[in-house]
């Protein structure tokens, strides 16, 4: 189904246990280039597991783990995210007390490698009018919205090649989640691969070439995202018709 | 006014101390939920480093750099030896193993170089008097007031305008986000343990330059003193850790000039209620932040 070289990320029989509970019981994935896809499942059904492992941050096992021609098995995450894949962990996770600017600086701090870290800035900066003019105040005092622009923006500084984003929508008002997901478009329009993590399936479908569905650690669904738009399960237990 | 004046000298100069132990203690416990009890014998091993660095015949100022060298490697090497295998397990397992190596050193200074005070040779320019006015302050304790200031600003310039201080502020809020910029944990944990190291190595040299000796105990008890003042400070919080500090210094200077020659045997209890009496209206110390210790 997949050619092998034009996949970015893949994975094969992933687990994540913490301690008795087996969060992610066996899951194959694969992302491209330049697609962006979604991972959907409901609360508790290992999505953010998922991600965590992929990093590096949550407890893993994996028959096969690949991004990028490099093996993952064992690399701590400061390794992974220095090969070109970053999170945006979920609940945004923003450094508070530390000004935007400084928030940005860290995303930057190990990068200068990957790319021209002033360049990097300077297009974020005009990608996000708002963190520009923030630059000076603390991250904890900015809105829902604009700590998830900045979240995001922080992983932008490492200039990714696979950007893993949990949740961004959450929690956020309709008009600011909108703005979000033509964000994740434009950044996949400019050569970003994405894997996406939501609860907001519609939007997520609309967005993404692919997609899984998750339950309870297993990959329940999966395929084209007009194909799970369609499909009876996705639409009745997701998209309410 | 002018006694108070020289109290307030007096207790500025006792509580920097406690403001840089308890700085330390707080850097380390910001980042990896450590309370390093060992940081005492950090002060302990300073000691002894500048004692035989003048026996050896080093000028003061250098035997002063030996101890702070010192201080900052025994740190270093302790987070290594001891606490990288534990790191990420229980509170309660970083505790004890603090105890341990705060334990282990301390027989090795008892048994290796000696249970008894060894005398360290401070040069005598040292144990002046200024007279500023009608103040009249020693020299050491003027150099205490300044070294604790200038540490202090220091330690604030780091954290603020380099790259490694941004880091540490940030894995004090969030480690493993931390990692996700591409930092190194070990590294970002490897420079809290050299500062605190540094702390406890210019809090060593102060102590014993105010009293001359140096023995297998000499940071024990200001080190616990340090840990209450960070408890008055919120464990975790650095400004609080030095709020603390000043605090508590205050409390025991004034303590120390103010209540009758029969309760003086207790100002310590008086300090510690005092102390008790500020957490019943704040328990989570004076200037509290949320910590979130996740790996
Ligand atoms: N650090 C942890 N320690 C123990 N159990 C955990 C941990 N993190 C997650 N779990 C458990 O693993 C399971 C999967 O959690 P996970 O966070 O991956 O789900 P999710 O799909 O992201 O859910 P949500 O939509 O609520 O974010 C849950 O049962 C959760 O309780
Ligand atoms: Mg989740």
């Amino acid at each position: 189904m997949t050619m092998p070289d034009d996949s970015l990320l893949s994975i094969e029989g992933l687990t994540v246990s913490y301690g008795a509970v087996e969060a992610v019981r066996g899951i194959d994935l694969t992302v491209r280039r330049g697609e962006i896809v979604t991972l959907l499942g409901a609360n508790g059904a290992g999505k953010s597991s998922t991600l965590n492992a992929l990093v590096g941050l949550a407890p893993r096992k994996a028959k096969r783990m690949v991004f990028a021609g490099t093996d993952l098995t064992g690399l701590p995450p400061e390794t992974i995210v220095r090969r070109g894949m970053t999170l945006v962990p979920e609940g945004r996770r923003v450094f508070s007390s530390l000004t935007v600017e400084e928030n940005l600086m860290l995303g930057g701090a190990k990068h200068a490698a990957r790319g021209n870290p002033a360049q990097v800035k300077a297009d974020m900066l005009e990608r996000f009018p708002i963190l520009a003019e923030r630059l000076h105040q603390k991250a904890g005092s900015l809105s829902g919205g604009e700590q998830q622009m900045l979240a995001i923006g922080r992983a932008l500084m490492s200039s990714p090649d696979l950007l893993l984003l949990d949740e961004p929508s959450l929690g956020l008002a309709p008009q600011v989640v909108d703005r979000i997901f033509d964000l994740i478009g434009n950044l996949r329009d400019r050569g970003l691969t994405i894997l996406l993590v939501e609860q907001n399936v519609a939007q997520s479908l609309e967005i993404a070439d692919r997609g899984y569905v998750l339950a309870n650690g297993r990959v329940e669904l999966q395929g084209s995202a007009e194909a799970l738009r369609s499909s009876p399960e996705i639409q009745d237990a997701y998209l309410g018709a | 006014m002018d006694i108070f004046l020289q109290q307030l000298l007096n207790a500025l100069s006792l509580g920097g101390t406690y403001a840089l132990l308890a700085l330390g203690l707080a850097v380390v416990f910001s980042i990896i939920g450590l309370i390093n009890f060992a940081h005492g014998e950090l002060m302990t091993v300073t000691g002894y480093a500048v004692c035989f660095a003048l026996i050896w015949g080093l000028p003061f100022p250098l035997a002063v750099i030996a101890g702070l060298a010192v201080a900052m490697t025994a740190a270093f090497l302790m987070e290594r030896v001891a606490f990288r295998p534990v790191r990420g397990a229980s509170g309660t397992t970083l505790l004890l193993t603090s105890f341990a190596v705060s334990a282990i050193l301390r027989v090795l200074f008892q048994n290796l170089i000696s249970a008894r005070p060894i005398p360290v040779a401070i040069p005598a320019s040292l144990s002046g008097v200024v007279t500023i006015g009608p103040l009249h302050l020693g020299m050491i304790q003027l150099i205490s007031i300044i070294v604790t200031l200038a540490m202090l600003l220091g330690l604030n310039l780091f954290l603020h305008r380099t790259m490694a201080g941004r880091a540490m502020r940030a894995a004090a809020e969030d480690f493993a986000v931390l990692r996700l910029m591409g930092l190194r944990a070990n590294s970002v944990v490897a420079t809290a343990f050299a500062i605190s190291g540094l702390l406890a190595g210019v809090a060593g040299v102060l102590w014993v330059a105010q009293r001359g000796s140096v023995d297998p105990l000499m940071g024990a008890l200001p080190v616990l003193k340090a840990f209450i003042a960070a408890i008055i400070g919120g464990l975790g919080s650095l400004s609080g850790a030095v709020a603390g500090g000043f605090l508590l210094g205050f409390i025991e200077v004034i303590l120390q000039a103010y209540l009758p020659e029969s309760l003086l045997p207790y100002r310590d209890a008086f300090a510690i209620l005092l102390v008790i009496a500020v957490l019943l209206f704040r328990p989570q110390g004076l200037l509290a932040r949320k910590t979130l210790v996740k790996l």
